[in-house]
């Protein structure tokens, strides 16, 4: 256990900026995932946290110790890799054992102390009638097991996960996501968890940095990254269907993207919005009724898409009276438009998000 | 016709291959097989039927069996060199290609280039590099003051067999460097960064995840040159011919001279057999180790 602080880390390959420049800091205990779209660095990120790559400029400290230049065996690190990269020649077994092998000469344990390790860590994991067989003989799930097993025998300080679960099919990653968080609880590991799969962060989480082009976006409580997301990326990024993200601006007291009016609600920072906006609004809080229903400030369009989801379906809408503004919104039960409808638009005056044009910034909630 | 069953249509269609087959291979090995059962010498008018009699000579022929000795030293040497400097380049090559991301043909080439020249040729070469008076290893080794007088490399009954071992080496190394590098390479890197960040050094790398791994290649390294090197004939008669006495007379150079400079077919040929029994027993062996380690591996 330790906390993992990162200090102006950068990382570039030839001319390549793939980090420019990095600082956060991870708790001690926490699950902590790091997420975004790929090739947005995650992946340096964890080849240098786990000493298989050095950065060009910064330092890494576990609880304050600076392990930049150390070797990944003197970091105390365990990696869970996508493709599991278990050991094909060995057994469950020998994979389980393998760390605690190799480091023989620092902890000392002899032959059958590593055996009941290896025992205790597959008895946790259900690996023990799979000891003696090897990995092709393994379903993918019990892979990921032997996978997890073998970066928890030596109770490292800290856990590093490269999409751990993006092999899996989605219903065992449901499972192993639960499960990936009862072994958090119990062992109280920092991880950190690196994923593009943005469900995944905001569920298993506790905290998340949300990255692209090396950036950090935010970090936060997935909770508020998804409330107040702090530019346009997190807000495009974070949560399915997207966001939707239009340009809008201010007319008088009423906030205006093409047919779409909103009244403004007080703000503190009035000022800011004298300016071109772009109104963020979740398709969830974006109600698509039939036009007999319509009610009060309610825009008509035509449906293009429809994606049953469930309860609702989500449906993408051409706003009538605009240049190409499409939206997505969230049916209501029982009704069921097809493509080409002509259906009422409304948006609930639950929260819209406003972003300065210009920059991607969030202004504030409206 | 098209009652044949799919079996009897796949037996039809490889038959010429089997008839080229027989021909070129099967047959060659019975007529030396019958050969080897008669005393046969043209010169003085000798044919006749003597069963296993060449055999019973061979058995008590005490430079078969010095042939034998000559052939296994040189074939446990040759190959044991050839794989371990042959991992060793592989590795250097491996790594120097994944570093640069990219394959320089100009280091594989330079490694491949003793392999390409025919053995007669580099034969002929190492010759000459250690020729006694004007050779260059003589020249260097006395420069550098490892030696105080010339050495007659392929002159000394304790030398020259090992001289033949070095340019055997020289020449096949690349042979094992390539199969090893093309093993090497397909190889997942993942296992790497695992095997580093579960704490394993360079060493145990090696031994643990590649060496494992790399047993296959290993093997077919090993059946391939060994069944070269027990049949050497080229690199050896060019360089010494067989002497200094018969020092370096392996079993080809034996039967070579006895079949084609005494023209004794039925003797010679009873040699051939016994090499193609030497050869045959080998690669049974490590058929038997490669099927062993798949499936223990599988």
């Amino acid at each position: 256990m330790a906390e993992v602080r990162l200090e102006h880390l950068s990382k570039r390959y030839g001319a390549t900026n793939v980090l420019p420049d990095v600082t956060l800091t991870i708790n001690e205990g926490e699950l902590f995932a790091v997420v975004g779209p790929s090739g947005c660095g995650k992946s340096t990120l964890l080849n240098l946290l786990a000493g298989l790559d050095r950065p060009t400029a910064g330092r890494i400290l576990f609880d304050g110790e600076d392990v930049t230049e150390l070797e990944p065996r003197a970091r105390d690190i365990a990696l869970v890799f996508q493709s599991y990269a278990l050991y094909p020649h060995m057994t469950v077994r020998g994979n389980l054992a393998f760390p605690l092998q190799v480091t023989k000469r620092r902890h000392g344990f002899d032959r059958r102390r590593i055996e009941e390790e290896v025992q205790k860590v597959a008895g946790f994991l259900g690996l023990i009638p799979l000891l003696d067989r090897r990995p092709r003989e393994l379903s993918g799930g019990q892979r990921q097991r032997v996978a997890l097993g073998r970066a928890l025998i030596r109770k490292p300080r800290v856990f590093l996960m490269d999409e751990p679960l993006s092999n899996l099919d989605a219903k065992l990653r449901a499972s192993m996501r639960a499960e990936l968080r009862r072994l958090h609880e119990e062992l109280k590991i920092t991880t950190i968890y690196v994923t593009h799969d943005q469900t995944e962060a905001m569920t298993l989480a506790d905290r998340l940095a949300v990255f692209n082009h090396g950036e950090v976006q935010q970090i936060d409580h997935p909770h508020e990254i998804y409330a107040r997301p702090a530019n346009m990326f997190v807000a495009g990024f974070m949560g399915y269907p997207p966001m939707n993200l239009l340009d809008a601006h201010r007319e008088g007291q009423t906030l205006r993207a093409g047919p779409i009016r909103l009244p403004l609600a007080e703000t503190g920072a009035q000022h800011l919005l004298d300016q071109p906006l772009i109104m963020g609004i979740r398709p969830e809080v974006v109600a698509i009724t039939s036009v007999a229903a319509t009610g009060e400030g309610a825009v008509s369009g035509i449906v293009r898409l429809v994606e049953p989801s469930g309860a609702g379906m989500w449906v993408t809408v051409d706003l009538q009276d605009a240049q190409a503004m499409t939206v997505i919104g969230l049916t209501e039960a029982g009704f069921i438009p097809n493509v080409g409808d002509s259906v009422a638009v409304s948006v609930r005056r639950a929260s819209i998000h406003l972003f300065e044009r210009a920059t991607g910034k969030r202004i504030g909630s409206a | 016709m098209s009652r044949l069953s799919e079996r009897a249509w796949g037996y039809l269609l490889a038959a010429p291959a089997f008839v080229l087959l027989g021909f070129v291979a099967l047959a060659p090995i019975g007529a030396a097989l019958w050969l080897s059962l008669y005393r046969r010498m043209p010169v003085f008018g000798l044919d006749e039927f003597i069963g296993a009699a060449n055999y019973v000579q061979l058995w008590s022929d005490e430079r078969f069996w010095a042939a034998c000795r000559v052939t296994l030293y040189f074939t446990t040497l040759s190959v044991t060199a050839e794989l371990v400097v042959g991992f060793g380049l592989a590795l250097l090559l491996d790594r120097l290609t994944s570093r640069s991301g990219r394959s320089s043909p100009w280091e594989q080439a330079m490694v491949l280039l003793p392999w390409a020249v025919p053995t007669v040729v580099s034969a002929q070469i190492w010759k000459w590099l250690y020729q006694p008076d004007y050779g260059l290893l003589n020249y260097l080794l006395l420069r550098v003051g490892l030696i105080d007088a010339p050495i007659d490399w392929l002159a000394d009954p304790d030398w020259a067999i090992h001289a033949a071992v070095v340019m055997d080496v020289w020449k096949t190394t690349p042979f094992a460097t390539l199969l090893l590098l093309a093993g090497l390479k397909a190889l997942p890197q993942d296992l790497y960064a695992a095997a580093t960040v579960d704490g394993a050094g360079p060493w145990e790398r090696f031994r643990r995840i590649t060496l494992p791994l790399l047993m296959p290649i290993v093997v077919i390294v090993l059946v391939f040159r060994t069944m070269d090197a027990v049949r050497v004939f080229d690199a050896v008669f060019v360089l010494t011919g067989g002497g200094p006495g018969n020092t370096t007379e392996t079993l080809s150079i034996y039967a070579y001279k006895t079949l084609f400079q005494t023209l004794q077919f039925g003797y010679g040929s009873a040699l051939a057999t016994a090499m193609f029994i030497l050869v045959a027993g080998l690669s049974a062996l490590y058929v038997v180790l490669l099927r062993r380690h798949f499936q223990e591996s599988a």
